[in-house]
């Protein structure tokens, strides 16, 4: 097991940032963090990284404690935190070798070369950090976090910012490198989490609210079915609500409703039969149900 | 700590700071050395460089806070603490760093003044007519006087993320430790009663006696416990993001 959380708890003054957070993650996994803002998910991962210690509870990476062994620790982890901490009037492989040099790696220069490479940056190796765009800040700050090869790897929300087709990269590039390590990566981007990671947390407000199996989150995810649907006429509320029993229906206007609804039977069919029968017209209706989106809302919602 | 001193080296000359260190501090102590009639050492008549360690400590009470004055509100401005905190790095590893590389600025700036030493040693009539050993003694001074002015403004920087305040702060506390007790012991209410131990408390008084040539371990343990009551301070406050 390389990372063990047990009953972590930040307090800071009178609010509980993270409140009594435990769970596992094995090697070659990728955990994905989820929550809304000011969850407590930047939080857990300053005290992994040692950053500050747990006000109470404990984590253990790869057998090593984090109140105890946080040189070994911070050796062991690469971290990217939420807003890449970089050197602006750095060269990229100036701070490249500034890394190395703090991780007392051997071949310093092959390494480096290697990583620019894994990374994507071998076009802009050359610059200075302060002329990179914003993608290409996040691959250093990645390359940083990658260069000693750690085992265990944090990133937090490392896709945010990123136009579609560096989203892709950097997603392949996580994905990529799984294999030997535990990676755990936090986002509030649900689509991401859905395409990368094996598990979720879902945290609220300092707690744990949901902590599942991609796949045991996808099967629950049809079970809670979004669909949108346009009318051409007008379509009062009620009768919608009449032939639809056991749906959740919320309008946005008199022709556009949303109708979200249990089970994994399609309430598609239900509606345009109703059209029908209403002699109204169907303009538009499609099925929104298979996103991570409910999952969260519903597990984050304030009862 | 090695990885953290070549960084603060290179950040020194890689931006104007290091370059702009050791020409301004060149050039005002040899305007006062050999330029402005005043003080000119020609016009002096006599061999000593005086006039280099009495300007010397005036020049580093703003140039050694210019120095200092990023070294950790810059990282706090860009939010590296938390990359530095993350690496396998001890507080003390970081500080050292940035104070042995201040340090080793400050000592850059001195080693170009040994040409004066050399100049006046040769127009000395006969030649070599100069207090030699309180030469040494007052580079030692200057080094040490500089050192313990870097610790100062490496604690002052690592309290605020704003460099300006911490100039304004540095500097002023590095001219209250220098002068300051100076002037405290000759108020009515210590002079004459418990001035020398007043005085002794400020820099100048240690920083008097070494130039004289006598290296006393009083003096050098005086400026090395400055120095460590700093950095231990810095690592209080560094420490304080544990809370």
């Amino acid at each position: 097991m390389s990372i063990k959380v047990n009953n972590l708890t930040k307090i800071y003054d009178q609010q509980k940032a993270v409140n009594n957070v435990s769970f596992l993650a094995n090697e070659g996994e990728i955990l994905g963090l989820l929550g809304p803002n000011g969850a407590g998910k930047t939080t857990t991962m300053k005290m992994l990284t040692c950053f500050m210690p747990p006000s109470s509870g404990g984590a253990t990476i790869c057998g090593l404690d984090i109140s105890k062994d946080q040189l070994e620790i911070r050796q062991n982890i690469g971290y990217l935190p939420e807003h890449n901490p970089l050197y602006p009037n750095m060269y990229i492989k100036e701070y490249l070798t500034f890394v190395s040099e703090i991780h007392n790696i051997s071949n310093p220069k092959e390494r480096i070369a290697e990583v620019i490479e894994e990374v994507g940056l071998v076009i802009e190796q050359n610059k200075k950090i302060s002329q990179l765009s914003k993608g290409y800040k996040q691959r250093v700050g990645l390359a940083q976090a990658i260069i000693h090869n750690p085992k265990v790897l944090i990133l937090d929300e490392p896709i945010s910012g990123l136009d579609p087709n560096q989203l892709l990269e950097i997603r392949n590039l996580i994905s990529g490198l799984k294999k030997d390590k535990t990676i755990i990566f936090s986002s509030h981007i649900l689509q991401e989490v859905e395409s990368i990671c094996d598990r979720v947390i879902i945290l609220d407000q300092g707690n744990l609210v949901k902590n599942e199996n991609m796949q045991t989150i996808s099967e629950s995810v049809k079970m809670a079915q979004e669909v949108f649907v346009e009318f051409l006429n007008d379509l009062s509320l009620e009768i919608l609500n009449n032939g639809l029993p056991s749906a959740n229906i919320k309008m946005t206007n008199n022709r556009t409703y949303n109708i979200s609804y249990k089970g994994d039977l399609d309430l598609r069919e239900s509606i345009f039969d109703l059209a029908v029968k209403r002699n109204n017209k169907i303009l538009e209706l499609k099925s929104m149900g298979t996103s991570l989106e409910n999952v969260f809302k519903n597990a984050t919602k304030k009862s | 700590m090695k990885s953290i001193y070549f960084k603060e080296i290179s950040s020194f000359f890689s931006s104007l700071t290091g370059y702009f260190v050791l020409v301004i501090f060149l050039l005002l102590t040899g305007l006062f050395m050999w330029v402005f009639k005043e003080t000119s050492v020609l016009n002096h008549n006599y061999a000593s460089l005086g006039q280099l360690f009495s300007i010397g400590p005036m020049v580093f009470l703003f140039l050694i806070p210019a120095i200092t004055m990023q070294s950790f509100s810059e990282e706090k401005q860009n939010q590296t603490m938390e990359f530095l905190f993350t690496k396998p790095l001890t507080d003390l590893d970081i500080i050292l760093g940035k104070f042995l590389a201040s340090v080793t600025l400050v000592i850059l700036a001195v080693l170009p003044t040994l040409i004066y030493y050399v100049s006046i040693y040769k127009l000395g009539s006969p030649e070599g007519n100069i207090d030699s050993g309180a030469v040494i003694g007052s580079y030692i001074g200057l080094i040490l006087l500089g050192a313990v002015f870097a610790s100062i403004g490496i604690f002052i920087s690592s309290l605020t993320s704003n460099q300006i305040v911490a100039f304004i702060i540095s500097t002023f506390l590095c001219f209250f430790f220098f002068w300051a007790f100076d002037f405290l012991s000759q108020m009515s209410m210590f002079y004459g009663k418990s001035d020398i131990i007043v005085k002794s408390l400020g820099m100048e008084y240690h920083y008097d006696n070494i130039s004289k040539g006598r290296i006393d371990t009083r003096d050098v343990f005086y400026f090395c416990s400055l120095i460590m009551f700093f950095i231990y301070l810095t690592t209080l406050s560094l420490g304080r993001r544990n809370n």
